[in-house]
């Protein structure tokens, strides 16, 4: 039977010093978030460029989550707050685009904030779930293609042979 | 150099309409230093455009390729196949580089994807400033290199106004006086005494007011 509750997928980039430690501490204490979440180490959330939010959205994630440090407490001083001026860049030119800017979310947590990072990462999923599944997503649907998410099957490999059925496609 | 930034996506996608495939051409000189036209911002106005048209439920492929310069046919030769490859090109160059690929490029549209601004610097991270309006007839020498034709709001050649406020512009309150600044400036080179010399109105006919500007430089002609 076809599945139609909608699952967002939600990549989140998070900073190695604090939000990373802050999922891990989360797991450790058991506390719960949605498995919704993809998530990416990054050594400061100021690495990350404009670029990396604009593909990940145009490869189809329903959302993108930047977490980063607490404002003033960034361990390379300024980078969340470069990452900050970023987000807004992008969220201004995903309205411009005609997609949601609410699919791009930045948020400042702490190491030790286990349980606001889990609440926060349930609200992005709610937010998202709520905008529905990202338009440039289901035209990889209307394709009639799917992901198989069984881990024995090389995921690159999948990747590839999607990309060249797309393009076949359009 | 040369200072430009993007044209807004929904205007860009109105003037690609019609097209199925084009090629957004990136500039690696001035633009790319002025962060809108270089590798980096192909790659997002290419993703952006082709997300845009597909929300428009439009069918659009979008090629990306950044040539060393856009105003040299040198650099321009080498987009040749990329060009051939498609329908149309978004020039990422300035207003110079858009007609350099347009002269070469005959049979195929090209369209301006930036806005050429001016010709500026780097003040700071992220803010560029205009410094020279290529009047054609250099007075820096006589203003202790800062142009008061760019700088002051009011253009004057024999300033200051008097309008200042806090060494301040009275036009733009965001900006230094410009007059303040050659004064200062004048002082700290021990040359202020050529501020005692009236300057006479300026010919503008060597800038744009006098039609195309053409250099010709005979002893490097072949």
């Amino acid at each position: 039977m076809e599945q139609t509750v909608f699952e967002p997928r939600i990549l989140a980039f998070c900073c190695h010093y604090c939000a990373y430690s802050s999922a891990d501490l989360a797991g450790s204490m058991r506390i719960q978030y949605p498995p919704n979440v993809r998530i990416i180490r990054t050594p400061c959330t100021g690495r990350l460029e404009t670029e990396y939010f604009i593909k990940a959205l145009e490869g189809g994630a329903d959302g993108v989550l930047i977490a980063g440090c607490l404002e003033g407490g960034c361990h390379f001083i300024e980078g969340n707050l470069c990452a900050k001026r970023r987000v807004n860049y992008v969220r201004d030119m995903l309205t411009e685009i005609g997609l949601e800017k609410d699919r791009l979310r930045m948020v400042n947590v702490s190491a030790a904030m286990a349980r606001p990072l889990a609440e926060t990462i349930t609200d992005m999923v709610d937010t998202v779930r709520k905008l529905g599944p990202s338009p440039l997503a289901l035209r990889i649907a209307d394709c009639g293609l799917r992901i198989d998410q069984n881990p024995n099957i090389n995921l690159k490999s999948q990747i590839l042979n999607l990309k060249s059925k797309m393009e076949t496609a359009s | 150099m040369i200072v430009a930034e993007r044209k807004k996506i929904p205007d860009l996608i109105e003037i690609v309409k019609g097209h199925k495939k084009i090629l957004v051409l990136g500039c690696g000189t001035c633009v790319t230093v002025c962060l809108a036209g270089g590798e980096r911002e192909v790659g997002i106005m290419a993703s952006a455009l082709r997300m845009a048209s597909r929300l428009a439920g439009r069918s659009l492929q979008v090629e990306e390729l950044t040539i060393e310069r856009q105003c040299d046919n040198v650099f321009i030769e080498q987009a040749a196949e990329a060009v051939e490859r498609n329908d149309a090109m978004v020039s990422l160059g300035c207003g110079a580089g858009v007609q350099a690929v347009a002269e070469r490029f005959q049979k195929k549209p090209v369209y301006a994807g930036l806005n050429t601004a001016f010709i500026g610097i780097l003040e700071e991270r992220g803010i560029w400033t205009e410094k020279c309006a290529a009047c054609g007839d250099c007075v820096l020498h006589n203003y202790g290199g800062i142009c008061p034709i760019t700088r002051c709001a009011k253009r004057m050649l024999n300033g200051p106004c008097g309008g200042s406020r806090e060494e301040r512009c009275e036009v733009r309150p965001d900006l230094p006086c410009a007059w303040q600044l050659i004064y200062a400036r004048l002082k700290d080179i021990g040359q202020l005494d050529k501020l005692r010399k009236i300057t006479p109105p300026k010919n503008w006919g060597a800038a744009l007011h006098g039609g195309l500007r053409t250099i010709v430089r005979e002893d490097h002609r072949i």
